[in-house]
């Protein structure tokens, strides 16, 4: 059952922005298109890159990038194109904003209670007090007679 | 007659894990140790028809009779036996059923277990275990019943899809269900502790075997589905954040955790609470993983739409078990006994940070995995959680844990003494920073953090080496000291070696793959070549075969390096015509932990096929590691102390 929609997805979808008839002449910006293939999903299938998709729609939106890209685009301005035509959803990696402070904040959030937790633990006034070295010698000394 | 004896053993079964928990309540009420017993008899008797039910449905699918509705959708005349059988628990239907299985299977296992265990603890125990049992089996029978007929009979089946044909993929889920389910015994126990009261050493002793043994079993079932993967799907990659992977790897996390806070209260009495906390955590995450595979509600919005009731139910099923699992957690927990005292440099101290750190993760995953649906109720904006996300925060509380971990199993309880684990440790810090230097100075092109990453991965593996070098005092004490310590090592002690060796041994092919891996593709025709890390690939002939159930085309390539043959790596191109699916076979040569993966695609006008080649370094060691480590589990597993019936402890309560 696990990966059905990797299976799904994979029927189609065999890494396909490396196919030679859609590679860029200039290898430095195909380097960069491929980045950002990495971060972009393809909106029809689920949870892939269109790095990875062969869907049609992923060969397009790989289309639209390299174009970008040609004319000149930077990096950011291709993913801004990207979100205002296609939402926030477009891009694998939520942006940092507001919305999304639960999501980006959770991990440290989780770190700092438990460190918290474990300073709190750790200072916390001990239930019983540790033996005075005096102690310690009669307790040893009452465990001899004990055992003869 | 044979699927309805099945069905009717399936049916059976329910009402057994009912009686097993009505019988083992009362016998703990009535502290009637009669009672118990038959309590534990139906819990064996419930697995014994489960496992009737199981071969009933193994049989229908290897003879092929189409006239039950999960045959007819799975199978095929024509397909392998070895897919035939694996077919059983391929569907929805069939996995649920091997799901129970698993549950039954583990509730006859400590039902069995006569000694070790005292008969409170036991009875609750073996009552929630039942009660597991028959939630899932009424679901299964009630909401996925693979035993229904159809009316009209097939001639012939729709068959599984092709990519599940594979045997790693046969092997994957039996691992991954008994890793799952696994951790309900943990659950159960986590129950009986806290009806009880008490979550002691005692406790934690009996707790430790199954974890390591459904921790084992899931690290199995983790690494068959990526190494599937890694060679089916056709691109190289092994782990993609999909939120099916991160469903298993959720349980996983929180297992480890266990595994590590299990030691303290099992040696100090302390973190009680926490250990049953995450002992009701384990399969809570088990449950929530089989709901998000299931339900559909993460891979698309409308499937959860086209069967409703199952998702519902399942979510139902998590909702009140966990929910009454934590419910008794909130109203007993604080009973439980606070335990022993530790300084900030301890043992106790390390194996905390790294349950926070474990917890983190989790946290983390789960996030990753649920917020989209989360943000999309709230506030109508769809988004996406990729897998830069995780690298982004995954990856920072991995690297913490793994700094830290060398440290831990060198401080001593209660009070450590950090200065005498840093002289112990520095030859493995210059060791692991010079491993790391040296990969930014030598591998080309040069990466600052993937050399960090390799770093890592030396640090740990020498970390346990040092560690182990402590425990048998190598070159301080003689020789055969040394090795007198060595034989006489516990087995948990090599256990926990193997497991910190086997996830430097992974941390160090994933690095080393992620960051170094090339690829090339081009259309080659006959006699052309294509030029990959150091290797040089020429498309030698392409001919046509059949195999049982599929066309294929296959390629027949030839790697040369320097111009002296390496391999002929022979991928596939496979038409299957009952789904009309394509799959690629890729061609994997392996030198020493390299992989020289070769795929075969589509051909094109003019008698040109696409040809696309990786050379993915160290590939290798990335499921290597978790071998290792599944081995660590199993060493020790095998450890005298940790032996399911402990002996020693045999008195009725």
């Amino acid at each position: 059952m696990r990966k059905l929609l990797a299976i799904c997805a994979a029927i189609f979808c065999i890494a396909a922005a490396s196919d030679p008839a859609e590679r860029l002449p200039d290898p430095g910006q195909e380097a960069r298109a491929r980045a950002i293939f990495a971060e972009v999903r393809c909106l029809v299938c689920q949870n892939e890159s269109i790095d990875d998709s062969s869907a049609e729609l992923a060969g397009d939106l790989r289309r639209l990038v390299r174009d970008q890209i040609k004319s000149g685009r930077s990096d950011d301005q291709v993913r801004t194109y990207l979100t205002d035509r296609y939402g926030e959803f477009v891009l694998l990696k939520p942006a940092f904003s507001w919305g999304n402070a639960a999501l980006w904040g959770a991990p440290f959030v989780v770190v700092i209670l438990g460190l918290f937790l474990l300073l709190r633990n750790l200072g916390a006034p001990r239930p019983y007090a540790e033996l005075s070295q005096d102690e310690a010698a009669r307790l040893a000394a009452l465990a001899d007679k004990e055992q003869t | 007659m044979i699927a309805e004896t099945g069905a009717f053993a399936l049916i059976l079964a329910l009402v057994l894990s009912l009686t097993q928990v009505v019988l083992s309540v009362l016998g703990r009420w009535r502290r009637a140790s009669v009672l118990a017993g038959a309590g534990a008899g139906a819990g064996l008797a419930a697995f014994a028809c489960v496992a009737v039910a199981f071969a009933a449905l193994m049989h229908a699918f290897v003879t092929s009779d189409f006239s039950l509705a999960n045959v007819a959708a799975n199978s095929h005349t024509e397909k392998p036996m070895l897919y035939k059988v694996a077919g059983t628990w391929g569907s929805h239907e069939g996995s649920m059923l091997l799901w129970c299985l698993a549950l039954t299977g583990f509730g006859a296992a400590v039902a069995g277990f006569k000694r070790g265990l005292p008969a409170g603890l036991k009875a609750v125990t073996v009552a929630t275990q039942g009660a597991l049992g028959t939630v899932f089996l009424a679901y299964t029978v009630f909401a996925s019943n693979p035993f229904q007929r159809l009316v009209q009979i097939p001639i012939e089946g729709r068959s599984l899809n092709p990519l599940l044909q594979d045997p790693a993929l046969a092997f994957h889920p039996p691992f991954l269900y008994a890793g799952y389910v696994g951790m309900s015994v943990v659950f159960s126990l986590a129950v009986a502790a806290l009806v009880e009261g008490r979550a002691d050493a005692a406790w934690a002793r009996w707790v430790r075997p199954w974890t390591l043994m459904a921790w084992s079993l899931l690290t199995v079932g983790i690494t068959l589905g990526a190494f599937w993967a890694y060679y089916e799907l056709g691109w190289g990659g092994w782990w993609f954040w999909d939120p099916v992977e991160n469903a298993s790897f959720m349980p996983w996390l929180i297992a480890t955790a266990l595994l590590h806070s299990a030691i303290v209260t099992e040696k100090r009495g302390a973190l009680a609470g926490w250990t049953v906390f995450l002992a009701l955590g384990a399969f809570t995450f088990s449950m929530l993983g089989a709901f998000l595979v299931r339900s559909g509600v993460l891979t698309s919005v409308h499937a959860f739409a086209v069967d409703p009731t199952r998702g519902v139910l399942l979510l139902m099923i998590l909702g009140v078990t966990a929910g009454a699992g934590f419910a008794l957690f909130a109203w007993r927990a604080p009973a439980l006994s606070p335990g022993g005292v530790f300084a900030p440099v301890s043992r106790e101290s390390a194996l905390v940070l790294n349950n926070i750190l474990l917890a983190a993760a989790t946290v983390t995953v789960l996030l990753g995995t649920l917020y989209p649906l989360i943000r999309e109720a709230a506030t109508g904006e769809a988004i996406s959680v990729g897998p830069p996300f995780f690298n982004l925060t995954f990856t920072p509380l991995m690297a913490a844990l793994l700094i830290l971990l060398p440290a831990g199993p060198l401080l001593a309880w209660k009070r450590g003494d950090a200065l005498g684990v840093a002289q112990r440790l520095w030859v493995a810090a210059l060791i692991a920073v010079g491993a790391g230097l040296l990969a930014f100075a030598a591998v080309s092109p040069r990466k600052a953090l993937a050399s960090a990453g390799l770093a890592m991965g030396v640090w740990l593996i020498v970390g346990a080496l040092v560690e182990l070098a402590e425990r048998t005092r190598a070159f301080r004490g003689s020789g055969a000291e040394t090795w007198r310590r060595l034989t006489g090592l516990p087995r948990g002690a090599w256990g926990m070696t193997f497991a910190h060796l086997g996830l430097g041994v992974f941390v160090l092919g994933a690095c080393f793959e992620t960051s170094w891996k090339s690829e090339a593709a081009e259309t080659l025709s006959l006699g052309q070549t294509l030029n990959v890390g150091a290797y040089e690939l020429t498309l030698e002939r392409i001919e046509g075969g059949d195999g049982p159930n599929y066309d294929a085309e296959r390629a027949t390539i030839i790697a040369r390096k320097d111009g002296a043959l390496v391999c002929t790596p022979k991928p596939e191109r496979r038409f299957y015509p009952t789904g009309g699916q394509t799959t690629s076979e890729v061609a994997i040569c392996t030198k020493g932990f390299n992989h020289l993966y070769v795929v075969l695609g589509e051909r094109r006008p003019g008698d040109v096929w696409l040809v696309r080649a990786y050379w993915n370094p160290w590939a290798l060691l990335i499921f290597l590691g978790p071998a290792i480590m599944a081995l660590g589990g199993l060493i020790s597993l095998s450890d005298r102390r940790l032996r399911l019936a402990v002996g020693r402890r045999a008195l009725p309560a």
